[in-house]
Protein backbone atom coordinates (compact mmCIF):
# COMPACT_ATOMS: atom_id res chain seq x y z
CA UNK A 1 0.00 0.00 0.00
CA UNK A 2 1.23 3.77 -1.12
CA UNK A 3 3.90 1.92 -3.75
CA UNK A 4 3.55 4.85 -6.17
CA UNK A 5 3.28 2.44 -8.85
CA UNK A 6 0.35 0.41 -7.96
CA UNK A 7 -3.05 3.03 -6.25
CA UNK A 8 -5.03 0.59 -5.03
CA UNK A 9 -8.71 2.76 -5.00
CA UNK A 10 -11.12 1.81 -2.11
CA UNK A 11 -14.07 2.61 -1.20
CA UNK A 12 -15.41 2.99 2.60
CA UNK A 13 -17.80 3.88 4.34
CA UNK A 14 -17.69 7.14 6.56
CA UNK A 15 -21.61 7.68 8.47
CA UNK A 16 -24.66 6.79 6.79
CA UNK A 17 -24.91 9.54 4.24
CA UNK A 18 -21.37 9.17 2.97
CA UNK A 19 -18.27 7.73 1.47
CA UNK A 20 -14.81 7.85 0.94
CA UNK A 21 -12.33 7.10 -1.86
CA UNK A 22 -9.04 6.61 -0.85
CA UNK A 23 -5.93 6.20 -2.88
CA UNK A 24 -3.47 4.92 -0.14
CA UNK A 25 -3.03 4.98 3.48
CA UNK A 26 -0.16 7.09 3.32
CA UNK A 27 0.78 10.38 1.47
CA UNK A 28 2.54 8.92 -1.61
CA UNK A 29 2.84 11.21 -4.44
CA UNK A 30 0.84 9.59 -6.78
CA UNK A 31 -2.11 8.55 -4.27
CA UNK A 32 -1.75 12.81 -4.27
CA UNK A 33 -2.14 13.70 -7.64
CA UNK A 34 -4.97 11.32 -8.43
CA UNK A 35 -7.02 12.79 -5.31
CA UNK A 36 -6.69 16.10 -6.67
CA UNK A 37 -7.76 14.90 -9.90
CA UNK A 38 -11.08 13.07 -8.73
CA UNK A 39 -11.83 15.83 -6.66
CA UNK A 40 -11.49 18.24 -9.77
CA UNK A 41 -13.24 15.71 -11.79
CA UNK A 42 -16.19 15.51 -9.36
CA UNK A 43 -16.45 18.99 -9.09
CA UNK A 44 -16.91 19.25 -12.54
CA UNK A 45 -19.27 16.59 -13.01
CA UNK A 46 -20.97 15.09 -9.76
CA UNK A 47 -22.57 12.18 -9.32
CA UNK A 48 -26.56 12.92 -9.00
CA UNK A 49 -27.45 13.24 -4.87
CA UNK A 50 -23.70 14.18 -4.03
CA UNK A 51 -24.47 17.07 -1.75
CA UNK A 52 -20.97 17.30 -0.63
CA UNK A 53 -17.61 16.75 -2.07
CA UNK A 54 -13.93 17.26 0.55
CA UNK A 55 -10.68 16.55 -0.94
CA UNK A 56 -7.70 15.53 1.90
CA UNK A 57 -4.26 14.59 0.98
CA UNK A 58 -5.00 10.95 -1.03
CA UNK A 59 -8.76 10.76 -0.25
CA UNK A 60 -11.96 11.86 -1.21
CA UNK A 61 -15.19 12.51 0.69
CA UNK A 62 -18.65 12.16 -0.76
CA UNK A 63 -21.76 12.91 1.18
CA UNK A 64 -25.18 12.25 -0.38
CA UNK A 65 -28.61 12.50 -0.36
CA UNK A 66 -29.91 9.28 0.78
CA UNK A 67 -33.41 10.32 -0.61
CA UNK A 68 -32.13 10.35 -3.96
CA UNK A 69 -28.88 8.44 -4.47
CA UNK A 70 -28.10 5.07 -2.93
CA UNK A 71 -24.57 3.98 -1.17
CA UNK A 72 -23.96 0.90 -3.81
CA UNK A 73 -24.66 2.88 -7.07
CA UNK A 74 -22.61 5.84 -5.67
CA UNK A 75 -20.02 3.95 -4.92
CA UNK A 76 -20.02 1.99 -8.19
CA UNK A 77 -19.61 5.24 -10.22
CA UNK A 78 -16.73 6.97 -8.13
CA UNK A 79 -14.88 3.98 -8.33
CA UNK A 80 -15.21 3.79 -11.99
CA UNK A 81 -13.62 6.50 -12.37
CA UNK A 82 -11.14 6.47 -9.53
CA UNK A 83 -10.06 3.19 -11.16
CA UNK A 84 -9.64 4.91 -14.54
CA UNK A 85 -7.27 7.57 -13.30
CA UNK A 86 -5.52 5.81 -10.81
CA UNK A 87 -4.07 3.20 -13.78
CA UNK A 88 -3.55 6.12 -15.98
CA UNK A 89 -1.52 8.09 -13.79
CA UNK A 90 -3.23 11.27 -14.40
CA UNK A 91 -1.56 14.27 -13.69
CA UNK A 92 -3.57 17.02 -11.40
CA UNK A 93 -5.80 19.50 -14.00
CA UNK A 94 -4.08 22.86 -14.43
CA UNK A 95 -5.21 25.00 -11.69
CA UNK A 96 -8.06 27.26 -11.94
CA UNK A 97 -6.90 30.50 -9.92
CA UNK A 98 -3.30 30.82 -8.80
CA UNK A 99 -2.69 33.07 -5.34
CA UNK A 100 0.78 35.34 -5.47
CA UNK A 101 0.96 35.71 -1.51
CA UNK A 102 3.84 37.97 -0.73
CA UNK A 103 5.91 36.20 2.61
CA UNK A 104 8.68 37.14 4.30
CA UNK A 105 11.49 34.56 4.59
CA UNK A 106 13.97 33.92 7.46
CA UNK A 107 14.92 35.84 10.56
CA UNK A 108 12.15 36.49 13.08
CA UNK A 109 9.70 35.66 10.25
CA UNK A 110 11.10 32.60 9.84
CA UNK A 111 13.38 31.03 12.84
CA UNK A 112 13.91 27.79 11.00
CA UNK A 113 15.44 28.37 7.68
CA UNK A 114 18.90 28.37 8.51
CA UNK A 115 18.78 25.15 9.57
CA UNK A 116 16.01 23.71 7.11
CA UNK A 117 18.26 24.86 4.29
CA UNK A 118 21.66 23.51 6.32
CA UNK A 119 19.77 19.88 6.09
CA UNK A 120 19.28 20.37 2.09
CA UNK A 121 23.12 21.32 1.78
CA UNK A 122 21.95 24.58 0.37
CA UNK A 123 22.46 28.41 1.21
CA UNK A 124 19.01 30.00 2.85
CA UNK A 125 18.82 32.19 -0.71
CA UNK A 126 18.45 28.53 -2.67
CA UNK A 127 16.03 27.57 0.07
CA UNK A 128 13.94 30.65 -0.89
CA UNK A 129 14.20 30.52 -4.57
CA UNK A 130 13.04 26.79 -4.34
CA UNK A 131 10.30 27.39 -2.03
CA UNK A 132 9.20 30.98 -4.78
CA UNK A 133 9.69 28.54 -8.26
CA UNK A 134 7.87 25.58 -6.84
CA UNK A 135 4.65 24.78 -8.95
CA UNK A 136 2.46 24.42 -5.48
CA UNK A 137 -0.60 23.83 -4.86
CA UNK A 138 -3.30 23.68 -1.95
CA UNK A 139 -3.80 20.17 -1.27
CA UNK A 140 -6.41 19.87 1.19
CA UNK A 141 -7.94 22.76 3.56
CA UNK A 142 -8.62 21.50 6.58
CA UNK A 143 -7.83 21.00 10.60
CA UNK A 144 -8.96 24.60 11.20
CA UNK A 145 -11.08 26.63 8.66
CA UNK A 146 -9.86 28.40 5.71
CA UNK A 147 -6.01 26.73 6.65
CA UNK A 148 -4.31 25.17 3.47
CA UNK A 149 -2.18 21.68 3.12
CA UNK A 150 0.11 23.17 0.54
CA UNK A 151 2.80 21.10 -1.52
CA UNK A 152 4.75 19.60 -3.02
CA UNK A 153 7.98 21.07 -2.65
CA UNK A 154 11.13 19.15 -4.13
CA UNK A 155 12.23 16.09 -2.73
CA UNK A 156 14.78 16.78 -0.56
CA UNK A 157 12.27 18.59 1.56
CA UNK A 158 10.57 15.15 2.76
CA UNK A 159 11.84 16.60 6.50
CA UNK A 160 10.60 15.09 9.42
CA UNK A 161 8.24 17.01 12.09
CA UNK A 162 10.14 18.42 14.86
CA UNK A 163 10.26 15.89 17.95
CA UNK A 164 9.67 18.99 20.02
CA UNK A 165 6.46 21.29 19.49
CA UNK A 166 7.20 24.95 18.78
CA UNK A 167 5.21 26.36 21.76
CA UNK A 168 3.74 29.15 19.61
CA UNK A 169 4.17 30.69 15.77
CA UNK A 170 1.84 33.13 14.52
CA UNK A 171 -0.91 33.65 12.45
CA UNK A 172 0.26 33.73 9.10
CA UNK A 173 3.53 31.60 10.08
CA UNK A 174 4.68 29.22 6.83
CA UNK A 175 5.76 25.78 8.33
CA UNK A 176 6.93 22.72 5.82
CA UNK A 177 7.71 19.61 6.95
CA UNK A 178 7.47 16.28 4.52
CA UNK A 179 7.50 18.30 1.04
CA UNK A 180 4.05 20.45 2.33
CA UNK A 181 3.87 23.99 3.72
CA UNK A 182 0.84 24.54 5.96
CA UNK A 183 -0.01 28.67 6.22
CA UNK A 184 -1.61 28.77 9.94
CA UNK A 185 -4.62 30.97 10.13
CA UNK A 186 -4.02 31.40 14.00
CA UNK A 187 -1.55 31.33 16.47
CA UNK A 188 -0.27 27.70 16.66
CA UNK A 189 1.75 25.29 18.82
CA UNK A 190 3.48 22.91 15.61
CA UNK A 191 6.12 20.53 15.12
CA UNK A 192 7.01 21.80 11.66
CA UNK A 193 9.74 24.14 10.90
CA UNK A 194 8.57 28.30 10.52
CA UNK A 195 10.91 29.55 7.56
CA UNK A 196 8.45 32.54 6.57
CA UNK A 197 5.77 34.46 7.45
CA UNK A 198 2.80 35.67 5.45
CA UNK A 199 0.38 38.61 6.14
CA UNK A 200 -2.54 36.58 4.61
CA UNK A 201 -5.32 35.26 7.11
CA UNK A 202 -6.59 32.39 5.78
CA UNK A 203 -9.79 32.56 7.60
CA UNK A 204 -11.48 35.88 8.81
CA UNK A 205 -15.13 35.49 9.59
CA UNK A 206 -16.19 39.04 8.95
CA UNK A 207 -14.52 39.19 5.68
CA UNK A 208 -17.08 38.82 2.50
CA UNK A 209 -15.05 35.29 1.63
CA UNK A 210 -14.00 34.36 4.94
CA UNK A 211 -12.35 31.14 4.01
CA UNK A 212 -10.50 32.17 0.26
CA UNK A 213 -8.65 29.65 -0.58
CA UNK A 214 -10.09 26.49 -2.25
CA UNK A 215 -8.08 22.61 -2.87
CA UNK A 216 -6.67 23.07 -6.15
CA UNK A 217 -5.41 26.79 -6.12
CA UNK A 218 -2.19 27.16 -7.41
CA UNK A 219 -0.24 28.89 -5.02
CA UNK A 220 2.82 31.21 -5.36
CA UNK A 221 5.34 32.60 -2.44
CA UNK A 222 6.76 35.92 -3.39
CA UNK A 223 9.79 37.13 -1.22
CA UNK A 224 8.96 40.59 0.59
CA UNK A 225 11.35 42.50 3.58
CA UNK A 226 10.06 42.22 7.03
CA UNK A 227 9.03 45.57 7.16
CA UNK A 228 6.90 45.23 3.62
CA UNK A 229 5.27 42.49 5.33
CA UNK A 230 4.45 44.58 9.01
CA UNK A 231 3.26 47.34 6.56
CA UNK A 232 0.83 44.56 4.41
CA UNK A 233 -0.22 43.22 7.73
CA UNK A 234 -2.48 46.49 8.22
CA UNK A 235 -4.64 45.93 5.04
CA UNK A 236 -7.98 45.26 6.74
CA UNK A 237 -9.37 42.59 4.10
CA UNK A 238 -6.67 40.23 5.58
CA UNK A 239 -5.24 39.37 2.29
CA UNK A 240 -2.05 40.72 3.22
CA UNK A 241 -1.17 41.99 -0.40
CA UNK A 242 -1.72 38.38 -1.93
CA UNK A 243 -3.14 38.53 -5.76
CA UNK A 244 -5.37 36.58 -7.19
CA UNK A 245 -5.68 35.43 -11.10
CA UNK A 246 -8.41 33.49 -12.32
CA UNK A 247 -6.83 31.47 -15.11
CA UNK A 248 -9.59 29.38 -16.56
CA UNK B 1 -38.95 41.43 18.27
CA UNK B 2 -38.86 40.46 21.47
CA UNK B 3 -35.78 39.82 23.63
CA UNK B 4 -34.91 37.28 25.92
CA UNK B 5 -32.57 38.53 28.64
CA UNK B 6 -30.05 36.20 30.47
CA UNK B 7 -30.18 38.02 33.98
CA UNK B 8 -27.65 35.18 35.08
CA UNK B 9 -25.45 32.43 33.70
CA UNK B 10 -24.62 29.94 35.63
CA UNK B 11 -23.58 26.95 32.97
CA UNK B 12 -21.80 28.07 29.87
CA UNK B 13 -24.02 28.80 27.80
CA UNK B 14 -23.88 29.42 23.97
CA UNK B 15 -26.61 30.20 20.97
CA UNK B 16 -26.96 26.98 18.80
CA UNK B 17 -28.86 25.49 15.84
CA UNK B 18 -28.21 22.65 13.24
CA UNK B 19 -25.23 24.54 12.29
CA UNK B 20 -23.25 24.86 9.27
CA UNK B 21 -23.35 22.05 6.95
CA UNK B 22 -21.47 21.68 3.39
CA UNK B 23 -18.25 23.82 4.23
CA UNK B 24 -16.34 20.80 5.05
CA UNK B 25 -13.68 21.15 2.11
CA UNK B 26 -12.97 24.83 3.15
CA UNK B 27 -11.95 23.57 7.08
CA UNK B 28 -15.08 23.94 8.60
CA UNK B 29 -16.75 21.43 10.52
CA UNK B 30 -20.88 21.40 11.25
CA UNK B 31 -20.99 22.53 14.39
CA UNK B 32 -24.50 22.90 15.96
CA UNK B 33 -26.01 21.92 18.68
CA UNK B 34 -24.60 18.55 20.57
CA UNK B 35 -27.77 17.13 21.38
CA UNK B 36 -29.30 17.72 17.65
CA UNK B 37 -32.77 15.51 19.01
CA UNK B 38 -33.63 18.47 21.62
CA UNK B 39 -34.12 20.95 18.99
CA UNK B 40 -35.91 18.41 17.36
CA UNK B 41 -38.08 17.91 20.38
CA UNK B 42 -38.59 21.24 20.67
CA UNK B 43 -39.34 22.16 17.25
CA UNK B 44 -41.72 19.41 17.29
CA UNK B 45 -43.05 20.79 21.25
CA UNK B 46 -43.38 24.66 19.48
CA UNK B 47 -45.11 23.40 16.11
CA UNK B 48 -41.96 24.47 14.19
CA UNK B 49 -41.00 22.86 10.96
CA UNK B 50 -37.75 22.81 11.39
CA UNK B 51 -35.43 23.73 14.63
CA UNK B 52 -34.83 27.44 15.15
CA UNK B 53 -32.35 28.46 17.32
CA UNK B 54 -31.70 28.07 21.34
CA UNK B 55 -29.56 28.52 23.92
CA UNK B 56 -27.83 25.24 24.24
CA UNK B 57 -26.66 25.25 28.77
CA UNK B 58 -23.73 22.75 29.24
CA UNK B 59 -24.16 21.51 32.95
CA UNK B 60 -26.35 24.40 34.15
CA UNK B 61 -28.88 27.12 33.37
CA UNK B 62 -29.29 30.19 34.98
CA UNK B 63 -31.95 33.43 35.18
CA UNK B 64 -33.82 33.96 32.30
CA UNK B 65 -36.10 36.92 31.56
CA UNK B 66 -38.78 37.97 28.28
CA UNK B 67 -39.30 41.37 27.46
CA UNK B 68 -42.89 40.12 25.63
CA UNK B 69 -45.53 36.57 26.72
CA UNK B 70 -43.34 34.00 25.19
CA UNK B 71 -43.08 30.53 24.93
CA UNK B 72 -40.63 28.38 25.12
CA UNK B 73 -39.66 24.66 25.32
CA UNK B 74 -37.20 23.05 27.23
CA UNK B 75 -35.35 20.05 25.97
CA UNK B 76 -32.34 18.01 26.38
CA UNK B 77 -30.71 17.54 29.97
CA UNK B 78 -33.18 17.46 32.73
CA UNK B 79 -32.31 20.43 34.71
CA UNK B 80 -34.54 21.86 37.82
CA UNK B 81 -36.53 24.74 36.44
CA UNK B 82 -38.80 27.28 38.07
CA UNK B 83 -40.77 30.08 36.77
CA UNK B 84 -41.04 32.57 40.09
CA UNK B 85 -40.39 29.47 42.49
CA UNK B 86 -43.07 27.30 40.84
CA UNK B 87 -41.32 24.10 39.31
CA UNK B 88 -41.56 23.56 36.04
CA UNK B 89 -42.04 20.24 34.04
CA UNK B 90 -39.05 19.41 31.71
CA UNK B 91 -39.51 17.93 28.02
CA UNK B 92 -42.28 20.77 27.87
CA UNK B 93 -43.44 24.51 26.64
CA UNK B 94 -44.53 26.99 29.34
CA UNK B 95 -45.72 30.57 28.78
CA UNK B 96 -43.15 33.31 30.05
CA UNK B 97 -44.66 36.84 31.00
CA UNK B 98 -42.55 39.81 31.05
CA UNK B 99 -41.33 40.64 34.66
CA UNK B 100 -41.08 36.61 35.09
CA UNK B 101 -37.91 35.10 36.37
CA UNK B 102 -37.41 31.05 34.57
CA UNK B 103 -34.57 29.87 36.66
CA UNK B 104 -32.65 26.85 35.33
CA UNK B 105 -30.50 25.02 37.98
CA UNK B 106 -28.17 21.99 37.40
CA UNK B 107 -28.68 19.06 34.99
CA UNK B 108 -30.33 16.25 36.89
CA UNK B 109 -28.80 13.70 34.38
CA UNK B 110 -26.94 14.69 31.02
CA UNK B 111 -25.05 17.39 30.39
CA UNK B 112 -26.71 19.93 27.71
CA UNK B 113 -30.08 21.39 28.10
CA UNK B 114 -31.96 23.47 25.81
CA UNK B 115 -34.25 26.71 25.83
CA UNK B 116 -35.66 27.29 22.80
CA UNK B 117 -37.99 30.46 22.89
CA UNK B 118 -40.95 29.84 19.97
CA UNK B 119 -39.61 32.52 17.97
CA UNK B 120 -36.19 30.97 18.06
CA UNK B 121 -33.08 33.22 18.79
CA UNK B 122 -32.56 35.85 15.81
CA UNK B 123 -29.33 36.96 16.23
CA UNK B 124 -27.13 37.59 12.82
CA UNK B 125 -26.28 34.55 11.29
CA UNK B 126 -23.03 33.62 9.81
CA UNK B 127 -23.29 30.89 6.51
CA UNK B 128 -26.64 31.13 7.50
CA UNK B 129 -26.93 29.58 11.04
CA UNK B 130 -26.39 31.42 14.11
CA UNK B 131 -24.47 28.51 15.40
CA UNK B 132 -21.76 29.68 18.15
CA UNK B 133 -18.55 27.74 17.32
CA UNK B 134 -16.17 28.54 19.17
CA UNK B 135 -13.05 26.07 18.16
CA UNK B 136 -13.06 28.34 15.71
CA UNK B 137 -13.82 31.95 16.84
CA UNK B 138 -17.57 32.29 15.73
CA UNK B 139 -19.60 33.12 18.57
CA UNK B 140 -19.25 33.56 22.31
CA UNK B 141 -20.18 32.11 25.58
CA UNK B 142 -23.25 34.35 26.25
CA UNK B 143 -22.74 36.60 29.44
CA UNK B 144 -24.95 37.44 32.48
CA UNK B 145 -26.88 40.66 31.45
CA UNK B 146 -26.85 39.76 28.13
CA UNK B 147 -29.91 40.27 25.98
CA UNK B 148 -30.62 38.35 23.03
CA UNK B 149 -32.98 39.01 20.20
CA UNK B 150 -36.19 36.45 19.48
CA UNK B 151 -39.03 35.88 17.57
CA UNK B 152 -42.34 37.24 18.74
CA UNK B 153 -44.34 33.78 19.46
CA UNK B 154 -47.53 34.74 17.18
CA UNK B 155 -49.52 32.41 19.95
CA UNK B 156 -48.36 33.05 23.55
CA UNK B 157 -51.87 31.37 24.72
CA UNK B 158 -51.12 27.98 22.49
CA UNK B 159 -51.46 25.49 25.42
CA UNK B 160 -48.65 23.74 27.27
CA UNK B 161 -47.47 20.74 25.49
CA UNK B 162 -44.74 17.95 26.63
CA UNK B 163 -43.37 14.93 24.92
CA UNK B 164 -42.28 11.66 25.61
CA UNK B 165 -38.26 12.96 25.19
CA UNK B 166 -36.28 9.47 24.43
CA UNK B 167 -34.07 7.90 27.09
CA UNK B 168 -30.54 8.83 26.11
CA UNK B 169 -29.19 10.31 29.38
CA UNK B 170 -27.34 7.80 31.37
CA UNK B 171 -24.85 5.90 28.85
CA UNK B 172 -25.67 2.63 27.40
CA UNK B 173 -24.78 1.32 24.21
CA UNK B 174 -23.93 3.03 21.35
CA UNK B 175 -23.90 1.09 17.75
CA UNK B 176 -21.36 2.06 15.78
CA UNK B 177 -20.30 1.31 12.17
CA UNK B 178 -17.57 0.40 10.09
CA UNK B 179 -15.18 3.70 8.89
CA UNK B 180 -12.82 4.26 6.55
CA UNK B 181 -10.09 2.91 9.05
CA UNK B 182 -12.35 0.09 10.87
CA UNK B 183 -10.01 -2.97 8.47
CA UNK B 184 -6.60 -1.02 10.45
CA UNK B 185 -7.15 -2.79 13.65
CA UNK B 186 -6.82 -6.28 13.59
CA UNK B 187 -9.29 -8.71 15.03
CA UNK B 188 -8.57 -9.54 18.29
CA UNK B 189 -8.29 -5.25 18.98
CA UNK B 190 -11.75 -5.23 17.87
CA UNK B 191 -13.15 -7.83 19.44
CA UNK B 192 -11.59 -6.35 22.84
CA UNK B 193 -12.98 -2.96 21.53
CA UNK B 194 -16.04 -4.41 21.54
CA UNK B 195 -16.66 -6.51 25.01
CA UNK B 196 -14.79 -3.40 27.03
CA UNK B 197 -16.83 -0.85 29.31
CA UNK B 198 -16.30 2.37 28.97
CA UNK B 199 -17.00 5.44 31.09
CA UNK B 200 -17.35 8.99 30.01
CA UNK B 201 -13.68 10.27 31.04
CA UNK B 202 -12.76 13.84 32.86
CA UNK B 203 -11.62 15.28 29.38
CA UNK B 204 -14.14 16.61 27.24
CA UNK B 205 -16.14 19.13 25.36
CA UNK B 206 -17.89 20.53 22.04
CA UNK B 207 -14.75 19.18 19.51
CA UNK B 208 -14.50 15.65 21.07
CA UNK B 209 -15.20 13.08 24.60
CA UNK B 210 -12.75 10.80 25.92
CA UNK B 211 -13.27 7.44 27.04
CA UNK B 212 -11.58 5.40 29.21
CA UNK B 213 -11.24 1.65 30.22
CA UNK B 214 -8.60 -0.34 31.46
CA UNK B 215 -7.36 -1.36 28.14
CA UNK B 216 -5.77 0.47 25.29
CA UNK B 217 -6.59 0.31 21.30
CA UNK B 218 -4.05 0.76 19.19
CA UNK B 219 -3.27 -0.12 14.75
CA UNK B 220 -0.16 -1.03 13.89
CA UNK B 221 -1.15 0.93 10.91
CA UNK B 222 -1.14 4.54 13.29
CA UNK B 223 2.20 5.83 12.23
CA UNK B 224 2.72 7.41 8.52
CA UNK B 225 -1.38 7.27 8.14
CA UNK B 226 -2.11 10.16 5.19
CA UNK B 227 -4.78 12.60 7.50
CA UNK B 228 -8.31 12.29 6.03
CA UNK B 229 -12.11 13.63 6.26
CA UNK B 230 -12.94 13.06 9.93
CA UNK B 231 -17.01 13.95 11.36
CA UNK B 232 -18.91 13.49 14.56
CA UNK B 233 -18.96 10.36 16.07
CA UNK B 234 -15.95 9.16 14.71
CA UNK B 235 -13.83 6.96 17.27
CA UNK B 236 -10.24 8.00 17.33
CA UNK B 237 -7.44 6.38 19.19
CA UNK B 238 -5.02 8.30 19.89
CA UNK B 239 -1.55 7.75 19.99
CA UNK B 240 -2.10 5.82 23.43
CA UNK B 241 -4.80 3.61 22.22
CA UNK B 242 -7.22 5.67 24.41
CA UNK B 243 -10.43 6.52 22.64
CA UNK B 244 -11.96 9.90 21.68
CA UNK B 245 -15.58 10.34 19.99
CA UNK B 246 -15.21 13.51 18.11
CA UNK B 247 -18.65 15.68 18.46
CA UNK B 248 -19.58 18.85 16.84
CA UNK B 249 -16.96 21.13 16.80
CA UNK B 250 -13.74 18.57 15.59
CA UNK B 251 -11.93 19.73 13.18
CA UNK B 252 -12.44 18.72 10.02
CA UNK B 253 -8.89 16.51 8.98
CA UNK B 254 -7.18 14.48 11.30
CA UNK B 255 -4.60 11.69 11.35
CA UNK B 256 -5.13 9.31 14.14
CA UNK B 257 -7.04 6.08 13.13
CA UNK B 258 -10.70 5.68 13.92
CA UNK B 259 -12.31 2.29 14.40
CA UNK B 260 -15.67 3.40 13.35
CA UNK B 261 -18.38 6.08 13.59
CA UNK B 262 -21.22 6.34 16.20
CA UNK B 263 -24.50 6.55 14.26
CA UNK B 264 -25.82 9.88 14.31
CA UNK B 265 -28.93 8.09 16.08
CA UNK B 266 -26.79 7.22 19.19
CA UNK B 267 -24.91 10.21 19.29
CA UNK B 268 -27.29 12.43 21.57
CA UNK B 269 -26.22 9.52 24.24
CA UNK B 270 -22.30 10.34 24.13
CA UNK B 271 -23.33 13.79 23.65
CA UNK B 272 -25.45 13.75 27.03
CA UNK B 273 -22.91 11.17 29.18
CA UNK B 274 -21.96 13.21 32.33
CA UNK B 275 -18.46 12.57 33.46
CA UNK B 276 -18.08 8.88 34.64
CA UNK B 277 -21.21 7.65 32.59
CA UNK B 278 -20.76 3.98 31.75
CA UNK B 279 -20.66 2.91 27.76
CA UNK B 280 -20.33 -0.14 25.83
CA UNK B 281 -20.09 -0.26 21.90
CA UNK B 282 -21.66 -2.65 19.53
CA UNK B 283 -20.57 -2.60 15.90
CA UNK B 284 -23.65 -2.60 13.21
CA UNK B 285 -23.03 -3.74 9.64
CA UNK B 286 -22.68 -0.60 7.31
CA UNK B 287 -26.27 -1.92 6.21
CA UNK B 288 -27.95 -1.46 9.71
CA UNK B 289 -25.95 1.34 10.52
CA UNK B 290 -27.96 3.12 6.69
CA UNK B 291 -31.23 1.80 8.07
CA UNK B 292 -30.99 3.59 11.54
CA UNK B 293 -30.44 7.14 9.34
CA UNK B 294 -33.58 9.38 9.25
CA UNK B 295 -33.53 12.92 7.77
CA UNK B 296 -33.83 15.69 9.74
CA UNK B 297 -37.45 16.11 8.61
CA UNK B 298 -38.51 12.61 9.06
CA UNK B 299 -36.70 13.08 13.23
CA UNK B 300 -39.17 15.90 13.25
CA UNK B 301 -42.07 14.36 12.16
CA UNK B 302 -41.66 10.92 14.20
CA UNK B 303 -40.70 13.60 17.26
CA UNK B 304 -44.05 15.30 16.95
CA UNK B 305 -45.50 12.42 17.11
CA UNK B 306 -44.80 11.54 20.89
CA UNK B 307 -45.95 15.47 21.91
CA UNK B 308 -49.20 15.87 23.67
CA UNK B 309 -50.99 18.71 25.56
CA UNK B 310 -50.07 18.80 28.85
CA UNK B 311 -53.81 19.71 30.31
CA UNK B 312 -56.78 18.65 28.24
CA UNK B 313 -58.78 20.92 30.21
CA UNK B 314 -57.25 23.86 31.75
CA UNK B 315 -60.08 25.29 33.37
CA UNK B 316 -61.00 22.11 35.42
CA UNK B 317 -57.68 21.92 37.03
CA UNK B 318 -55.88 24.96 38.33
CA UNK B 319 -52.82 23.97 39.09
CA UNK B 320 -51.41 21.06 37.31
CA UNK B 321 -47.87 21.81 37.65
CA UNK B 322 -48.34 21.02 41.68
CA UNK B 323 -50.39 18.40 41.21
CA UNK B 324 -48.05 16.39 39.46
CA UNK B 325 -45.63 16.78 41.34
CA UNK B 326 -47.15 15.92 44.56
CA UNK B 327 -47.60 12.49 42.57
CA UNK B 328 -43.92 12.46 43.19
CA UNK B 329 -42.60 13.41 39.72
CA UNK B 330 -39.61 16.13 40.68
CA UNK B 331 -39.31 17.15 37.15
CA UNK B 332 -41.29 15.30 35.14
CA UNK B 333 -38.55 13.30 33.56
CA UNK B 334 -38.32 10.16 35.30
CA UNK B 335 -41.71 8.64 34.37
CA UNK B 336 -41.43 10.01 31.22
CA UNK B 337 -37.97 7.86 30.72
CA UNK B 338 -39.73 5.15 32.46
CA UNK B 339 -42.25 4.23 29.90
CA UNK B 340 -40.70 4.85 26.81
CA UNK B 341 -37.43 2.86 27.83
Amino acid sequence: MGDDDSLTPEIHPAGPDALLLRFALTPCPAAMAAAQVLAAQLERDPPEGVVEIAPALVSVLLRFDPAITQRATLAQAVLTRADAIASRHMAPPPPTRRWTIPAAFGGENGPHLEQVARKLSITPAAAIAQVCDSELRVLAIGFAPGQPYIGLLPEPWDLPRLSDLTPSVPAGAVVVAVRQIVMFGAPSATGWRQIARSAFRTFLPERAEPMPLRPGDAIRYAPVSDSEIAALARHEDGLGGAKLEVLA
Amino acid sequence: MTHLTIERADGLLTVQDLGRPGYLAQGLSRGGAMDRRALFEASALLGHDSPLAAIEMAAAGGVFTVSQPTRVALTGAPMMATLDDSPLRWHATHLLQPGQKLRIGGAQAGVYGYLTPAGGITCAPWLNSRAAHLTCGIGALLQSGQGLPCGVDDTPDAPPRIVDAQPRFNGGLLRIAPGPQTDLFDTETLERFLGAEFTRGARGNRQGVQLDADARFTSRFAAGLASDVIGPGDVQMTGDGIPYVLMAECQTVGGYPRIGSVVPADLPIIAQAAPGTRLRFQMLTTEQADASFRSDTSQIAETRARCRNLIRDPATITDLLSYQLIGGVTAGTELEENTCA
